[in-house]
């Protein structure tokens, strides 16, 4: 059992407009492991934005407590918290690069703010462009770079400082595809190697499948559900878990209850046609309900559902035989008839 | 009539009328810098956000800003005499320009300071940034190329206002222009000063552009 690097406690946040109160967090408890790379998937206007920006006191909550690294970061004056900053390193949607400056300017920024000598901040900033493969743009202007770039060198920015958690609020959203999964793996990448517990807020459960190992959902304000994404992702409990997870969410209620299987993707050779060859192999059609596949780098990612045939043993065979290619696979009832 | 006199005095015109103009755009800077940086810090949605700060430094520029330049000229005669020991010239004439220019110049970087991203300013404080470090490290250098617009654009008003002291012995074209053109109907030499007024607000208005474009790494 690792330990809690931050713990969020009945965590509210209230915003007051005019007359109207408006409870953008209703009574959060979360625990974030160290090494974890901890999801928060919501659609939008849940709160998930908040919630990132209360972790860093961007926002500053109207109720409850959260510890980073033990301390209560509500109750530090000024100058502690500044400091308890540096140790949490943020990326944005937007990139939120200084425009004036260089990318080797823009990494070199917390450090000249935490007073680093520059000299050895300069060293720094090499190593990171290095480590975010931009060795060569250390001399450009952000108008200079592409999206996936500037996020790059907005990684490494806030890597410069040596911080323990990295907080991405919905850092890929302005990305393409492909762009996105060069970022996502650089991020497992940087978790892995550097040990740094990454926070990801997102809309989209195809990042939280790709590389986080366990997601909380929150919905209307408040966590629906938390756990890890392989228990989430298999058996959603809640409908806001289920939304998330099923593809096209509700609409399937209303559908028939014959057997279907879902199938996830995540990182298999996109060259080989598992659907094809499992009705070649069972010799029994199947019906293709829902897919919403993509080829990254000849790898698929995402997710199908397939109506199975009513013969169990036929439908069991098939099972086997997709789990037999490394791919997930569960039962849905009650998706499509 | 174009004598090597008249030209030696529209030459020293042009010095003295330049020194004028300098001298009271960088104290207007020493004073509206910081009261600009102020307004926008102290609003509702600024980094230390400060209700009745913000309400004073507002009424205050907006009141200042209302008075035309020339009776706010005449009317600190006084503080005039006590802060320079004369009312006329060029060195008299900075005081009240100074005074009229200062609050302009806090609306001019208040706007410029503006056009910074929120979302720049947040990502500085989620660095652990201070108060300082956000305004000298961020809102002022982020904003530069705008902020130089902003001095050219305040530079050649106040040459404006400059030539209208003029009227009470400023010194400068101004005060060329009056002796010569108004009082002794020599239209010629009048005429010369109102194309050298254009000219410096030529150069001025070029110089301040060319350098906001060299400094804008936007784009």
């Amino acid at each position: 059992m690792s330990e809690a690097i931050i713990e969020i406690k009945s965590l509210s946040k209230t915003f007051q407009t005019k007359g109207t109160e408006v409870h953008a967090l209703n009574d959060i408890n979360l625990s974030i492991e160290k090494g974890d790379i901890f999801g928060i998937i919501g659609m939008s206007g849940a709160g998930k934005s908040t919630l990132v920006r209360c972790i860093n006191m961007l926002e500053k909550p109207t109720d409850g407590t959260v510890l980073f690294d033990g301390s209560d970061l509500l109750s530090l004056p000024d100058k502690e918290l500044r400091e308890a900053r540096r140790s949490m390193g943020m990326i944005f949607q937007q990139f939120n690069l200084l425009m004036q400056r260089t990318a080797e300017g823009n990494i070199c920024f917390p450090m000249e703010l935490a007073g680093t000598d520059k000299a050895e901040a300069k060293k720094r900033a090499t190593e990171l462009l290095e480590l975010v493969g931009l060795s060569d743009k250390a001399k450009a202007y952000p108008s200079q770079l592409s999206g996936g770039q500037k996020q790059r060198i907005a990684i490494a920015r806030a890597l410069s400082t040596n911080p323990k958690v990295l907080l991405c609020d919905e850092a890929t959203s302005a990305l393409d595809p492909t762009t996105t999964a060069s970022i996502l793996s650089l991020l497992k990448d940087i978790n892995q190697r550097l040990g740094i517990t990454i926070v990801i807020i997102t809309h989209e459960m195809n990042v939280i499948e790709r590389i986080c190992n366990r997601v909380a959902i929150i919905d209307e304000s408040k966590i629906a559900e938390a756990g890890t994404v392989q228990d989430i992702f298999s058996k959603p409990k809640t409908a806001a878990a289920q939304k998330l997870v099923y593809p096209g969410g509700k609409r399937a209620e209303k559908l028939s209850s014959k057997r279907c299987m879902r199938i996830v993707f995540d990182g298999n050779s996109s060259f080989e046609p598992v659907v094809a060859n499992m009705v070649l192999e069972c010799k029994a059609p199947v019906n293709i309900m829902y897919a919403d596949t993509k080829n990254i780098d000849g790898k698929a990612f995402g997710q199908m559902v397939v109506q199975l045939p009513e013969d169990e043993t036929l439908a069991q065979k098939m099972f086997t035989y997709v789990r037999a290619r490394g791919l997930s696979a569960e039962e849905v009832s009650g998706y499509v008839g | 009539m174009w004598d090597e006199a008249t030209l030696l005095m529209l030459l020293w015109g042009i010095v003295e009328s330049l020194y004028m103009v300098l001298v009271s755009t960088l104290c207007a800077y020493i004073i509206g810098l910081p009261l600009g940086v102020l307004l926008v810090t102290s609003a509702k949605d600024g980094i230390r956000p400060c209700a009745p700060l913000f309400k004073v430094l507002d009424v205050i520029v907006n009141l200042t800003r209302s008075i035309p330049f020339i009776i706010l000229l005449v009317a600190i005669i006084p503080f005039t005499r006590f802060v320079v020991g004369t009312t006329l010239g060029s060195t008299a004439t900075i005081v009240p320009l100074t005074l009229s220019a200062a609050p302009f110049i806090a609306r001019l970087v208040e706007s410029s300071i503006k056009e910074v991203d929120v979302g720049v300013i947040e990502a500085a404080q989620s660095m652990g940034a201070s108060y300082m470090q956000i305004v000298w490290k961020v809102m002022l250098p982020e904003s530069r190329p705008s902020l130089i617009v902003g001095s050219a654009i305040a530079t050649t008003t106040i040459l404006g206002y400059s030539a209208m002291a003029g009227f009470v012995g400023g010194g400068g074209l101004g005060t060329i222009a009056i002796n010569y053109g108004y009082n002794r109907y020599e239209n010629d030499i009048m005429f010369a000063t109102v194309v050298l007024l254009v000219i410096i607000v030529q150069v001025l208005q070029g110089i301040g552009m060319k350098a906001a474009g060299l400094s804008d790494r936007r784009k």
